[in-house]
C-alpha cells in the first residue's frame, strides 16, 4: 500500500530514498511548498541554508566531489534558479554530479512572464548534462530518480529539475516510490574493449621506449587509482597528472612527475613533448595541458582512453581511441603488459626533475613571506593529509605545485571553467562528508570576495573549515599576465580588502593574520584545535609569479622559468 | 560534401531544442533539419545536415549526438548508400501564355501543380537536392515568387542498420 503525499513530500522522499542526508539551498515562492514538506523530513534531511544560490551548487558540488556521491541544490524559480548557472557550468566542466531542484511558476502560468519566472531548463540546457520540467505529478519521482541515475553514472555531470508550485501542490492517493530498473535508451552504461582493441593497446605500449601516462579527472571518477598504479609500476611509466588528476597516483611515487601544462612541472611537459607514446588516461587534452596544438608531442603516438566518445579526437588527433570507464579498460589491458625497466627514459626525467629542484623558491631566501612559502607551511602543517579546496588563479596552481597529494578527492577546485568564489562555499559542503580529515580552504584575496557571505553559512552550520586567504593586494593570476604580456600596465589589478580578522570577528568566527613564515605553523594549531571555522590572513610579496609557465597558445615546452643566477639560461 | 546524420530521438518536449542547442554551442552548422515520426510510437526521426567536411569532425558531431540521453542512435550516412529526398513547394508568377510551360516543366521533373490562381501556380517536387535545385534554375527566369523546401530526409538502402556503419575511434 502507498501512502497520499504531494508532489511537496514526493521530492523530499525521493532525497531519502536516494540516500541524501544533506541539501543546501534557499527558500522563496514558488519553491515554498516544497520547503513547508521539509518539516515532515527534518529528522533524516539536513538543510543547509546557503547565502546565496551559487554558493548552494558549489557546495553541493564540493561535497559531490569530496564524497563521489550526489550533491543537491535547491532553489526557487527565477532569480533563484538563475544564480546557479555559475555552479551548473562548474559542475558540468569538471564532471560533477550534483542534481538541482528548482521551484517554477504554475504550468499553468508558464509562457505568461509570470513573478519570478524564468525558462530555467532552457537557460541550463548548455550547463547541464541532462534537465527536465516536471509538469505532472505522477513524473515526478521517476523523474528525480533518473536524475540521480544520470547524474552519478557515465561521464557524472549536473542535472537539473525544475518543479512548478502546482505540481508540488498536486497529490497521489497512493505513492509507491518506484523501484522497477532505469531504462533510458539513449543512455547506455560502457561496453568493454574487444581484444583487438586491447592487442593494440598492449603492442603499442609494450613496444615503446619513452612511454607518459596522461592521467586526468576519469582515473578518480573510475575510481581506477589501484589500475593506474598498476599501469605505471609493471611498465615503469612516468605519469604526470591534470588539475583535475591529482591525488590519482600518491604524489610520493617516484614515477609521478606532478601536474602538467600551463603551470606544470618542467620535467612533465619536457617528458610529453620528448616522449613516443601518450597514454591518455580520463582527461580531454585541455588548451592548459597542450598548448599550441600543432607542435604537441609532435613524435609520440597516442593512445586516449576516456568514456565520452565525444572527447576522441576533439582537440588532439589520437592513434588509438578506448570508448570505456578507464578501471575496465586498464583491468583488460594490464595483464599483458611486459615489465620494462626504461631506465634511459627516466633517467632523463629525472635529470629535468633535478633542475626544477635547484630552481625551486623554497631553496632560495626570500625577505618577504612567498605565496609558494606559504602553501608550502600549510602542507607541512596539516602533514599534507587535509582536503584542500583551492580557488581559482596563483594560489591555485602553487597549491598543486607545493602541496603534494598522496590521495584521491583530497584537492578541490574549479578546473575547467576555473570559477572564482568556488572554494569557500565547496569547502562547506565538503565539511558535511569529510570527517578523518582536516578541511582547509587556500583562496586569494580576489576568489573570497566573489562568495564572502558564505562565511555567514559556515558560522551558522559550524562547519569544520580553515580558510587561507593569501592576500597579495592583487589580481594575482591576471596581473602576472600583465606583467608579461601587457608591458607591466596594470588595469584593475589592484584590489582592497577588508579587515579580514574584524571581518572574521563580525561574521563571528575566530580570524588571524600572519605575515612571516615562521608564523603560520602556530596560527594553524589555533585553527586546528578550534571547532568550528577559522579564518587565516597570509599577507604575502604581493608581485612574485607562478613558474613555468607556458605562454597562452605557446609550445608547450616553451617555458618561463623562474630566473635563477645558477643558470644561464634566464630566459625572462 | 555535406555529412547527413540520421538520429533516432525521443518523442518528448524540448528535443529538438537540445539538439539545435547542441549545434549551436558546439559551433557546429546546421545546414537543414527535418524531424517526423518514426515507426516506433515515442520515436522521432530526425535528418540532420551539416556543413562538416573532416571525418574526425564529422564524428564528433555523431558522437556528441549519441551523448545526448534524449537520443538513442545516430547514423551517419554520408557514405552509406542511402535514398536521400527532399521536398520543395515552388510559387510561380505566370500570366495566361506561361501556365503551359510552368506545367510541361513540372511534368518533366516529375512534379506537380497543386495549386492554380490566375496569376501563380504552386509546383510540388521531390528528389535529391540537385534536382531542386535545377528546377528551381528553370523556373527562375519566368519568375518565383516563394520557395519552400522541407530539408533532406534519408535513409539507408536495404537491410544495413546503424550500429554496423559507425565505429568509435
Amino acid at each position: 500500500m502507498g501512502k497520499k503525499l504531494t508532489g511537496a513530500d514526493i521530492i523530499w522522499e525521493c532525497l531519502v530514498q536516494e540516500g541524501v542526508d544533506v541539501v543546501f539551498g534557499y527558500p522563496g515562492g514558488a519553491i515554498l511548498r516544497a520547503y513547508d514538506a521539509l518539516n515532515n523530513y527534518y529528522d533524516q534531511i539536513h538543510h543547509v541554508l546557503v547565502r546565496h544560490e551559487q554558493g548552494a551548487t558549489h557546495m553541493a558540488d564540493g561535497y559531490a566531489r569530496a564524497s563521489g556521491k550526489v550533491g543537491v541544490a535547491i532553489a526557487t524559480s527565477g532569480p533563484g534558479a538563475t544564480n546557479m548557472v555559475t555552479g551548473l557550468a562548474t559542475a558540468m566542466m569538471d564532471s560533477s554530479p550534483i542534481v538541482c531542484i528548482t521551484g517554477q511558476v504554475p504550468s499553468t502560468a508558464i509562457g505568461g512572464d509570470a513573478f519570478q519566472e524564468c525558462d530555467v531548463t532552457g537557460v541550463t540546457m548548455p550547463v547541464t548534462k541532462h534537465n527536465y520540467l516536471v509538469t505532472d505529478i505522477n513524473d515526478l519521482a521517476q523523474a528525480i530518480r533518473e536524475a540521480f541515475y544520470i547524474a552519478r553514472t557515465g561521464r557524472p555531470g549536473p542535472v537539473l529539475i525544475d518543479v512548478p508550485k502546482n505540481v508540488q501542490f498536486a497529490e497521489i492517493e497512493d505513492f509507491v516510490y518506484p523501484t522497477e530498473p532505469i531504462n533510458l535508451p539513449g543512455y547506455q552504461p560502457p561496453e568493454e574493449l574487444s581484444q583487438m582493441q586491447v592487442d593494440e593497446a598492449l603492442e603499442m605500449i609494450n613496444t615503446s621506449e619513452k612511454p607518459v601516462i596522461l592521467a586526468g579527472h576519469g582515473v578518480l571518477l573510475s575510481g581506477a587509482m589501484q589500475e593506474l598504479l598498476d599501469l605505471c609500476q609493471k611498465g615503469n611509466i612516468p605519469v604526470t597528472t591534470t588539475l583535475l588528476g591529482v591525488g590519482g597516483l600518491p604524489a610520493s611515487n617516484p614515477l609521478n612527475m606532478g601536474m602538467m601544462g600551463m603551470h606544470g612541472e618542467a620535467s612533465a611537459n619536457h617528458a610529453i613533448q620528448e616522449a613516443d607514446l601518450l597514454i591518455a588516461c580520463g582527461m580531454r587534452f585541455d588548451d592548459r595541458v597542450t598548448g599550441n596544438l600543432k607542435t604537441y608531442s609532435p613524435n609520440s603516438k597516442k593512445i586516449h582512453i576516456d568514456i565520452d566518445a565525444s572527447e576522441i579526437n576533439k582537440n588532439i588527433r589520437v592513434d588509438l581511441g578506448l570508448v570505456t570507464d578507464l578501471g575496465m579498460a586498464l583491468r583488460q589491458i594490464n595483464p599483458g603488459l611486459k615489465h620494462n625497466d626504461r631506465s634511459a627514459w627516466i633517467n632523463k626525467i629525472q635529470g629535468w626533475e633535478e633542475e626544477s629542484k635547484q630552481r625551486d623558491i623554497l631553496n632560495i631566501e626570500t625577505p618577504t613571506l612567498l605565496a609558494a612559502q606559504a602553501v608550502r607551511k600549510i602542507w607541512e602543517g596539516t602533514e599534507g593529509n587535509a582536503v584542500v579546496v583551492s580557488d581559482v588563479g596563483q594560489h591555485q596552481m602553487l597549491e598543486c605545485q607545493y602541496y603534494p597529494h598522496e590521495d584521491p578527492n583530497t584537492l578541490l577546485t574549479s578546473g575547467g571553467l576555473g570559477t572564482m568564489g568556488f572554494s569557500v562555499p565547496a569547502a562547506i559542503g565538503a565539511s558535511f562528508t569529510v570527517k578523518d580529515r582536516e578541511v582547509w580552504v587556500i583562496v586569494g584575496d580576489g576568489c573570497v570576495q566573489m562568495t564572502i557571505m558564505e562565511l555567514a553559512t559556515a558560522v551558522q552550520e559550524n562547519a569544520n573549515i580553515n580558510i587561507c586567504i593569501i592576500n597579495n593586494g592583487y589580481l594575482g593570476m591576471v596581473r602576472q599576465w600583465q606583467q608579461l604580456f601587457y608591458d607591466a600596465r596594470y588595469a584593475e589589478t589592484p584590489i582592497s580588502s577588508p579587515d579580514y580578522v574584524k571581518l572574521a570577528e563580525a561574521y563571528g568566527m575566530q580570524g588571524y593574520r600572519v605575515d612571516k613564515l615562521e608564523d603560520i605553523i602556530p596560527v594553524m594549531r589555533k585553527a586546528q584545535d578550534h571547532d568550528g571555522p577559522v579564518l587565516i590572513e597570509m599577507v604575502v610579496e604581493q608581485h612574485d609569479m607562478v613558474y613555468p609557465m607556458v605562454p597562452a597558445g605557446a609550445d608547450l615546452d616553451a617555458m618561463i622559468r623562474r630566473p635563477h643566477p645558477q643558470f644561464a639560461d634566464m630566459e625572462m | 560534401m555535406k555529412q547527413t546524420l540520421v538520429a533516432l530521438v525521443e518523442d518528448k518536449p524540448g528535443v529538438l531544442n537540445r539538439v539545435a542547442s547542441l549545434f549551436r554551442r558546439r559551433n557546429f552548422n546546421i545546414e537543414s533539419l527535418a524531424v517526423g515520426h518514426s515507426e516506433t510510437p515515442g520515436v522521432s526521426r530526425m535528418t540532420i545536415v551539416t556543413d562538416e567536411e573532416e571525418y574526425l569532425r564529422r564524428n564528433i558531431v555523431r558522437t556528441n549526438l549519441l551523448k545526448m540521453v534524449n537520443v538513442i542512435d545516430v547514423q551517419d550516412v554520408t557514405d552509406v548508400p542511402s535514398v536521400i529526398r527532399e521536398t520543395a513547394l515552388i510559387k510561380v508568377r505566370i500570366d495566361a501564355t506561361k501556365r503551359r510551360e510552368v506545367m510541361d516543366l513540372a511534368e518533366m521533373y516529375r512534379g506537380r501543380i497543386v495549386d492554380v490562381a490566375n496569376h501563380s501556380l504552386i509546383v510540388e517536387v521531390t528528389g535529391e537536392s540537385s534536382k531542386i535545385d535545377s528546377m528551381l534554375e528553370v523556373l527562375e527566369p519566368i519568375g518565383i515568387v516563394e520557395v519552400m523546401r522541407t530539408g533532406k530526409i534519408a535513409m539507408c538502402r536495404g537491410m544495413v542498420t546503424s550500429r554496423d556503419e559507425n565505429g568509435t575511434s
